[in-house]
């Protein structure tokens, strides 16, 4: 109960009333009346919202540890197309990535009549598979960049005493290499998560409809400005406190701090 | 968990150590453990290894000393393949091991099945930053040699118990003195039960204080009959525990023989100074 004590000093507690009283003058004079409308399909929109943070963050990170790996060891014909991969993904922004999927690659696909009678094409012509991709390679192109680092940065005797007891080279990746690497940028894979879920609003921009686009749908039904957008701004801060939370659980299970 | 005949065709790589000890202390003594012929090795145009030859029998002790850069080191790490040698030639247990031309190897398995056998304990201990103590010691019996997972842990236990860290199998090694780790990285190599072990300057990197603790474990391990090759520059230690002293010079063995012959009558002038300037 230490923390609640250091709650209770004069300064934390001016704050705590201050903001006690602008979330009551929110909810007492602000125009709420259109939330049970709308709060269907803001479920719905921050369903979509987590589950596309979630596979492109999942599916970018399996494509990061071969970029990263091809670019710390890999020859060089692995090595310089990873590298060119992460250098465009990183210098060009993700908004005409998404677009230049969508519009370049989604507007192609239709013409070829092979993939319209594909299995493929009742997903193809939808909007969200183009997000998703965009949103994976993005991940990946900086997280390769990561790993590369994380792959390096590992010391080569951690290396070299599994490789004197004689243990296979992929049993060293899986078992050694790989654990060390990731626990190494943690915090950094923390930060850029959250960085990923604050990316996720521009896929409304082609018609995914995930919590932002419901914020939007809200002004434009109702007029209402304010209300939707601080709404929307809390439960961004709610998902990437959660993030964060985590990724810190993550890091307290390594030596950093158990003795 | 995977059984210890399923994995792997070779029954020297599958052993489980309890029979593998077996097999070493009953092993005809005599029988060579290590064998290197006129090992060269070579970084870019700088000659290491000018053609060293050494024989460790079984239950041997050898202690290799010299100067910095008299590539003792690196004669060590030649013998499980750490470096590649330029040439020459490796026998362990009687198994020569492949090389190709350029002293690469020409059989990646069989490094790997023969490095089973030989476990090295390194100047900075190496242990793995991210395990505790007993995940060390586990790792390699139970990932790489297959052994069921409780009788892993049961063996890593007494291990630790006999190197004295019996109630630090939760730590890890970062929070561990020098001593304590190397203590521990001796640990993790008994628990392949190795047919030789090599031990690359084992005590340099612990302050004095430290120095002795490890030296006991390894005092231990020479009484009970485990082959050894030891980089060492703890002088006294060598001439106690070891059968044979080595004395490395500019990459060739300058004079080699019993301790008592190397260290009380030495031959050589170069080794007469250099006893002379390390005691």
């Amino acid at each position: 109960m230490t923390g609640l004590k250091s709650l209770m000093q004069p300064h934390r507690l001016v704050l705590m009333a201050l903001f006690g009283a602008f979330v009551l003058w929110c909810a007492l004079s602000m125009r709420w009346d259109w939330l049970p409308k709308y709060a269907p399909l803001a479920l719905q929109g921050l369903w979509t919202t987590l589950w596309i943070l979630v596979v492109t963050t999942v599916l970018g990170f399996l494509l990061a540890v071969p970029l990263g790996l091809a670019q710390a060891i890999g020859p060089w014909y692995l090595s310089a197309p990873a590298r060119i991969f992460c250098t465009v993904i990183r210098g060009t922004p993700l908004l005409l990535q998404i677009w230049l999927l969508y519009y370049g690659l989604g507007s192609l696909f239709p013409q070829f009549p092979w993939i319209r009678s594909s299995e493929l094409w009742p997903y193809l012509r939808q909007a969200w598979p183009y997000a998703v991709l965009a949103l994976t390679l993005s991940y990946a192109g900086y997280e390769g960049e990561v790993m590369r680092g994380a792959f390096s940065g590992v010391a080569k005797g951690q290396l070299e005493s599994a490789r004197s007891f004689g243990m296979p080279r992929f049993t060293m990746f899986r078992r050694i290499w790989l654990p060390q690497a990731i626990r190494n940028v943690l915090p950094t894979l923390g930060g850029e998560t959250i960085l990923q879920l604050k990316a996720t609003p521009l896929v409304a921009t082609i018609t995914v409809v995930e919590i932002y686009a419901v914020s939007s749908r809200v002004r434009a039904d109702t007029f209402i400005v304010y209300e939707p957008l601080l709404l929307l701004a809390l439960v961004y801060m709610v998902i990437a406190a959660l993030i964060g939370l985590a990724f810190k659980r993550f890091e307290n299970m390594g030596p950093t701090t158990r003795r | 968990m995977p059984t210890a005949a399923s994995a792997d065709p070779d029954p020297a790589a599958t052993a489980t150590p309890s029979t593998r000890t077996v097999s070493a202390a009953q092993g005809q003594s005599g029988q060579d453990a290590v064998r290197i012929e006129g090992l060269h090795k070579s970084f870019g145009t700088l000659e290491v290894l000018k053609g060293v030859s050494l024989t460790a029998k079984q239950g041997d002790v050898v202690a290799i000393i010299g100067g910095s850069g008299s590539g003792k080191s690196t004669m060590l790490r030649c013998i499980n393949f750490l470096e590649t040698p330029s040439a020459g030639k490796i026998v362990i247990d009687g198994e020569e091991i492949k090389m190709r031309a350029d002293g690469s190897p020409a059989n990646r398995r069989q490094i790997e099945r023969i490095r089973t056998r030989l476990a090295m304990v390194f100047q900075s201990f190496n242990l793995w930053t991210h395990r505790t103590l007993l995940e060390n010691v586990i790792e390699v019996p139970i990932h790489v040699l297959k052994v069921p997972r409780a009788e892993a842990i049961a063996q890593a236990r007494t291990l630790l118990q006999r190197v004295g860290l019996a109630n630090k199998e939760d730590s890890f090694p970062a929070f561990l003195s020098g001593g304590q780790q190397q203590r521990a990285a001796i640990a993790r190599a008994l628990a392949v039960d190795p047919s030789v072990m090599l031990f690359d300057e084992p005590t340099s990197a612990l302050d004095p204080e430290l120095v002795g603790e490890v030296l006991t474990v390894i005092r231990d391990l020479a009484a009970e009959g485990r082959t050894m090759l030891l980089v060492t520059h703890e002088m006294r230690f060598a001439r106690e525990v070891a059968d044979h002293v080595v004395y490395l010079y500019q990459g060739q063995i300058e004079e080699q023989g019993p301790p008592a012959e190397v260290f009380g009558n030495p031959k050589s002038d170069r080794l007469r100074q250099f006893l002379q300037s390390v005691s």
